[in-house]
């Protein structure tokens, strides 16, 4: 009886130390080399985050962006993610390397993310966009993020730190309550730099196969 | 059926099974009573998180309660808080008296069901508070984690003492579930955490650990507990021995062996290596062997036997959780083909199949377990029969409606996805009125949560009477009659 005993649990523990090796250990294993390539201009991709975007990332992470919004291409001809512009190659393994973690994700109630940088340069729209969402795209269902923004009306005072250049003028017909100027805060700004680095459009070689 | 007889409660007499649960009273019912309150917590952060998505500006514009914070902390409450409490209940009831064994260390396993509450409630906090680690079910702060994991040892120490001090000359197929949880558990949470949030794995690789644990801690914690629980339940109801003993063995490790691999499928079309996907395509398609012979066993036994659904409230929950079983099973191999993902990967059918499983398969397993011990664990009998009916149908028919639902609204989302020319915001637009009735449903299980709990309440009560009978489906039960007699007999007694 006791060797049955045995049996049974070494038998469990066998089953998960298989898939530990196969799906924990060996795709370290496999991906653990894989290094940044050399551009043209001697830069090179990719690039690990820092300053603002590395900031901006946590902001990405603690308001759970994740949930609604992946950040990866799929092939052509499986989906229609290049199709619908959301990125121009599928992306693969070597354009992951500085993520952690990662932020693939596995819903679209929103549009793919993995290249809004160059969908979407402006951080003028990025402000609005996460300031409303009603402001740039009429019907979407994502939450306001009013809270990264310090509200202005005319004739306020910048806040403290706040250049200029930050300020943001809100389109006439969509001001409420007077508001006519956002400032982005810290942490909006940081959203703002770290969505508008999101590019995975360098085209590596292996992602052309 | 009218029956208002009532007994002396007989608590306390020597009887083998009555010792058993006896020592298990306190521990099992703290836990179970953990997991109604968790329940009933997920339940409200997932209508919340519901609500936000037809109607973004509800309980808009507060950080903490924003749909990326509120929506984590209901999975998690849901998975840890209701799910590992409700399990673990379960866990420490069905392998004592399996093992005809008392339960071991009461006091530490108090203590754990206590910490790991606390665990619970700081993770969520924290992750309301932006402390996210932002790895999917593992987004509880890494100072949360101990408190969940150190109680779950009690729990394996336990476990096994019971097994290897048990009384019982032979096992059942219930234990090999039971010891199973117990190995797999704690290594699945430690392999996790140092693959992702203490950084053993980055990028790519730690998507693929991240995706095992997060398909494996449904498929190797929730899953084998709630087969455990139908194992046990449906021929001890119904009286009649399992179907089959050679086809358990069989589905036992067919499914120890598949589901291991099955969760990369979560990340088909990702930039991965096809092996990591189609590794797990072969894991999912091969879970068709253990759900059948599951379903086989736990099917032909309630062969002959349907009648007993009209009064065992017990059977009743386990027959709908071992029949959706074997369908969302179905659904779930067959989700993870490329041709079916290519459409339903990234949509709400997602969603409406993890509800499938969770709220048709696992909770009514676990409410289940809970009709028929927690008599036996407190000596008193359910208060009411038309509160458990309500629980029922509310469980069934708002699981029914949620993944209905959600599975269409996932078709068309994905098919519209795919197609370039449907701009974005038409998808949106498309998609709100089944979020809408997403939230009905969410409503109607809130509304089944409510009648158990109230009936839950009751019955933890002690109470100097009780009625003589079981309660079944159609028993017309008195409570305020019961309670009237207890206040005449404590008057007497002045």
């Amino acid at each position: 009886m006791t060797s049955r005993n045995i049996g049974l649990a070494l038998g469990i523990f066998l089953t998960i130390a298989a898939s530990v090796t196969g799906l924990v250990i060996v795709p370290n294993w496999q991906f653990r080399e894989l290094q940044p390539v050399k551009k043209a201009d001697g830069t090179q991709y990719p690039v690990p985050y820092f300053g603002e975007q590395l900031k901006g990332r946590g902001v990405y992470i603690d308001q759970g962006c994740i949930y609604c919004h992946t950040q990866q291409i799929r092939m052509k001809g499986y989906g229609a993610d290049i199709r619908r512009n959301w990125g121009t190659r599928r992306s693969v393994p070597r354009d992951y390397i500085f993520e952690k973690p990662h932020q693939l994700g596995t819903q679209r109630t929103g549009p793919d993310l993995a290249s809004i940088g160059s969908r979407q340069p402006s951080a003028v729209w990025h402000a609005l966009h996460l300031y409303n969402p009603q402001i740039t795209s009429p019907g979407s269902t994502m939450p306001r993020f009013n809270y990264l923004f310090t509200e202005m009306k005319d004739g306020d005072a910048l806040p403290a730190g706040a250049f200029p250049a930050d300020v943001v003028k809100i389109p006439a017909p969509l001001q409420t309550n007077g508001i006519t100027q956002l400032v982005p805060n810290d942490r909006g700004k940081a959203l703002i730099e770290y969505l508008r680095g999101l590019n995975k459009t360098f085209p590596l070689p292996e992602a052309a196969q | 059926m009218s029956d208002t007889a009532l007994e002396l409660n007989p608590q306390g007499e020597a009887v083998s099974r009555i010792e058993v649960d006896q020592s298990a009273e306190w521990v099992v019912t703290i836990y179970w009573a953990s997991s109604l309150f968790w329940l009933l917590m997920a339940t409200l952060a997932g209508l919340i998180s519901s609500a936000k998505l037809h109607s973004p500006d509800f309980l808009g514009g507060m950080e903490w309660l924003t749909f990326g914070r509120i929506r984590p902390v209901h999975w998690d409450t849901a998975i840890y808080g209701f799910g590992g409490t409700a399990a673990s209940g379960t866990l420490l009831w069905l392998q004592a008296r399996l093992c005809q064994t008392r339960i071991p260390f009461p006091k530490l396993l108090i203590a754990g069901g206590i910490i790991f509450n606390v665990g619970v409630l700081l993770g969520s906090i924290g992750v309301l508070m932006g402390q996210s680690t932002g790895v999917e079910t593992l987004e509880f702060p890494l100072y949360a984690m101990p408190l969940l994991v150190i109680p779950y040892v009690f729990i394996v120490i336990a476990n096994f003492r019971m097994y290897f001090t048990r009384r019982s000359s032979h096992t059942y197929v219930s234990q090999w579930y039971l010891m199973a949880v117990t190995i797999w558990f704690p290594i699945l949470v430690v392999a996790a955490e140092a693959s992702t949030n203490l950084g053993a794995v980055d990028g790519v690789a730690q998507a693929v650990a991240n995706w095992w644990y997060g398909h494996n801690v449904v498929g190797l914690f929730a899953t084998p507990t709630a087969i455990a629980a139908a194992y046990y339940l449906i021929p001890k109801v119904i009286g009649k021995p399992i179907h089959s003993y050679h086809l358990s063995l069989l589905g036992f490790w067919s499914n120890a062996i598949f589901y291991n691999w099955a969760g990369t499928h979560h990340l088909t079309g990702g930039p991965l290596p096809a092996w990591t996907i189609t590794v797990g395509v072969v894991g999912s398609m091969m879970m068709f062997i253990p759900v059948i012979t599951i379903g086989i066993n736990h099917h032909m036994t309630m062969l002959g036997s349907f009648h007993l659904l009209k009064t065992s409230p017990t059977l009743r929950f386990a027959v709908m959780g071992s029949m959706v079983y074997t369908l969302a099973s179905f659904q779930g191999s067959l989700e993870s083909l490329r041709s079916h993902q290519e459409i339903t990967h990234f949509t709400h059918y997602t969603i409406g199949h993890v509800h499938f499983g969770m709220y048709g398969f696992f909770a009514p397993l676990m409410f289940a377990m809970m009709y028929y011990a927690m008599p036996r664990l407190t000596g008193n009998e359910w208060s009411s029969a038309r509160l458990i009916r309500i629980h029922f149908w509310c469980t069934l028919f708002g699981t029914a409606l949620y993944a209905g639902a959600m599975c269409w609204a996932g078709i068309r989302q994905g098919q519209m996805m795919n197609d370039p020319a449907i701009p974005f915001l038409n998808i949106v637009a498309f998609t709100k009125p089944y979020l809408w009735l997403r939230t009905i449903a969410g409503l109607i299980l809130f509304s089944g949560t409510i009648a158990f709990l109230i009936n839950f309440i009751r019955i933890v009560q002690p109470h100097k009477l009780r009625f003589v009978t079981p309660t079944l489906l159609n028993t017309e039960r008195d409570y305020k009659m019961l309670l009237k007699k207890e206040s005449e007999l404590k008057h007497n007694d002045k």
